[in-house]
């Protein structure tokens, strides 16, 4: 039917379309491909993993909020072990890309995980959370610190050949020095946005829904802030960016790119509808033959100010 | 699991505050058990953002049942919804209740609109004595939708024993002396703490449905821990659970 060229490309990283499923948002895959085609997807980025497993935040973990939530997990994950033996086998089997995200509480952690996980032939790329809100050590302390992003990128960098893709936090106040520090210290590609930190309160008790005070905000209301990020990024710095931020559909995923994300990641809407990807992968097809577009990333930045 | 879009056949109002939405679902119908749950997404627009989850309150044939009170935004939408609506369902989630062990008497507890599972496990239960125990503010607050050989406890003492259903329990003991008895318990957590302790302490055979605030319903989002027994390990409430042993977890 359509030869349209989904394909696009992140450093040396080619992936079969840009739709990239986010961090935290389907586990190790297992779940969610009750209601999907992995096979399908672009590329599948899992959980946050540390060298060591993390019990995550008591509860109350999440609240829905207008057109979003919040979330405070506190990077719960597996570690690197169990990740390695029990949840690799899983999205080995799987014929999409895997992109690992590493998360940790200092420089030497990121160093050693990244180095482990670079055998592991599955593994196809990393991305390098330096933006978790919801942590006490690492997460925004590095995020926030345009000196150890640009660090964590060199000494990760120099462990491995693999694409190293820096996902950073919105909470900054200018995102695109972040984006040129990755760029100078040999990242290939940043991904824009993690969670912007919110709260909500119980007007009756007076006291936090979250059990964290804070949380990260995610889905529809941060759109327009994504959106304004990736636009930043692109006119200021020349690095394959992939857009996060509140996709539901087709529509949102085709304005990221417009705006100058490569590829594009969906997050909590897996949580509503675990089909989503594959919805919206139809999508962008027929846009692109409605538009008469046979190489989706021609879509780039080809905003028009 | 899956997703289905599924037609609504009535919203009943039963009482001042008490719905039963009922739906049309011959695949949902044949595959969930009692104690599951589904998680509704109760509008077709981003509005409200997430799915709601409910328990199955009964399957009756190809329809579903769902028990729900008026509750925020959601809940006042799908108390609207009218024959012919469709509602996106994600189903079957969750562990149910282990009811087909050995023992005499099911004893089924529930605070206010923790009665919400019972009629499906009072309808799958053979070869078993019934007896349920529901508690509540005031009479507006119960229901015996569904339900056998019910025993009310009301805060005010506007219908059945006064004070709170865990007191009636124990009011009740002595009737269950002589048979083996496993209790089926859902409510509000005060009130199930209070049971836990109770049934540990007297060593009796006791399954809690839990519930907390939720994303996704099927475990991928890590949003709904509970405390384990087990030192320094949540569970997942809806993927382990929400029907959990009484000395699983810690409430
Ligand atoms: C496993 C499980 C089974 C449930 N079964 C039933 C049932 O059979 N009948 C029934 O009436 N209610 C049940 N609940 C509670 C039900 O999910 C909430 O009443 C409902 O989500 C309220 O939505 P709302 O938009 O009306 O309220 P709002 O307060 O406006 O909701 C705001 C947010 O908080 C969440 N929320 C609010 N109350 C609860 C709660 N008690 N538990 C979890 N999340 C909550 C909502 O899902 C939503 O994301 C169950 C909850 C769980 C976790
Ligand atoms: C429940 C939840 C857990 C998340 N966990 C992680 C994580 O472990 N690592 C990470 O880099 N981002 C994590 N994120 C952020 C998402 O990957 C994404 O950047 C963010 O949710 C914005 O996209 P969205 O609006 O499409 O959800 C998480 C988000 C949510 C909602
Ligand atoms: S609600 Fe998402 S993991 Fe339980």
């Amino acid at each position: 039917m359509s030869n349209i060229d989904l394909s696009v490309k992140i450093g040396s990283l080619i992936l079969k379309n840009p739709l990239m499923l986010a961090s935290g948002t389907v586990g190790y895959g297992n779940e969610i491909s009750n209601f999907t085609d992995l096979s399908k997807i672009g590329a599948i980025v899992t959980k946050s993993v540390s060298l060591k497993p993390r019990k995550g935040n008591p509860p109350q973990r999440i609240v829905e909020t207008p057109s979003g939530m919040l979330n405070a997990i506190g990077l719960a994950n597996v570690g690197l072990e169990e990740f390695i033996k029990t949840k690799i086998p899983f999205l080995k089997e799987v014929d999409s890309t895997l992109i690992c995200n590493i998360a940790a509480s200092s420089i030497e952690e990121y160093v050693e995980c990244t180095k482990t996980l670079d055998g592991e032939e599955t593994v196809k790329a990393f991305e390098i959370n330096v933006s978790c809100p919801n942590v006490k050590e690492g997460g925004l302390i590095f995020g926030n610190d345009i000196i150890s992003v640009g660090k964590i990128t060199e000494k990760v960098r120099a462990v491995t050949n693999k694409p190293v893709i820096i996902k950073l936090s919105p909470n900054v106040s200018a995102i695109s020095d972040f984006a040129k520090v990755v760029k100078d210290e040999g990242g290939d590609a940043v991904s824009a946005i993690n969670t912007l930190i919110g709260t909500s309160f119980d007007i009756y008790k007076r006291t936090p829904k979250i059990k964290n005070i804070t949380g990260g905000l995610s889905g529809p209301a941060i759109k327009p802030v994504a959106l304004a990020k990736v636009l930043e990024i692109s006119r200021k710095v020349d690095i394959p960016i992939i857009g996060i931020g509140g996709i539901m559909n087709w529509k949102d995923a085709v304005e990221f790119m417009i705006v100058g994300a490569t590829a594009f990641q969906i997050g909590t809407v897996n949580f509503i509808n675990p089909n989503a990807g594959i919805e919206i992968i139809d999508g962008l097809k027929s846009y692109c033959e409605q538009m008469n577009i046979s190489k989706i990333s021609e879509l780039t930045a080809s905003y028009q100010l | 699991m899956f997703t289905s879009k599924v037609p609504v056949e009535s919203v009943e109002k039963i009482q001042e505050n008490i719905f039963i939405l009922k739906a049309f679902s011959p695949q949902i119908a044949s595959a969930i058990k009692p104690g599951q749950f589904c998680n509704l997404k109760v509008s077709e627009t981003d509005f409200p953002l997430l799915r709601r989850p409910f328990s199955i309150s009964d399957v009756d044939g190809d329809y579903i049942s769902f028990m729900f009170n008026k509750h925020g935004e959601g809940t006042r939408i799908l108390s609207e919804k009218r024959n012919g609506d469709v509602i996106d369902i994600l189903a079957p989630l969750g562990n149910g209740f282990t009811y087909e062990d050995d023992y005499d008497t099911a004893v089924m507890i529930g605070g206010g609109l923790g009665a919400a599972p019972f009629p499906f496990l009072t309808r799958r239960l053979k070869n078993k004595k019934i007896v349920t125990l529901i508690g509540g503010r005031n009479e507006k607050d119960v229901t015996d939708w569904g339900l056998k050989n019910v025993f009310y406890s009301t805060d005010d003492g506007s219908i059945g024993f006064k004070g709170n259903v865990v007191e009636l329990l124990i009011s009740k003991f002595n009737d269950f002396k002589d048979s083996e008895i496993k209790i089926f318990s859902c409510g509000p957590t005060p009130m199930l703490k209070a049971l836990q302790k109770f049934t540990v302490d007297n060593n009796i055979k006791c399954e809690i449905s839990t519930e907390c605030s939720m994303a996704c319903g099927f475990g991928i989002c890590q949003g709904c821990p509970i405390d384990s027994a087990e030192k320094d390990k949540y569970y997942l409430v809806c993927k382990d659970g929400p029907v959990f042993d009484a000395e699983a977890i810690v409430l």
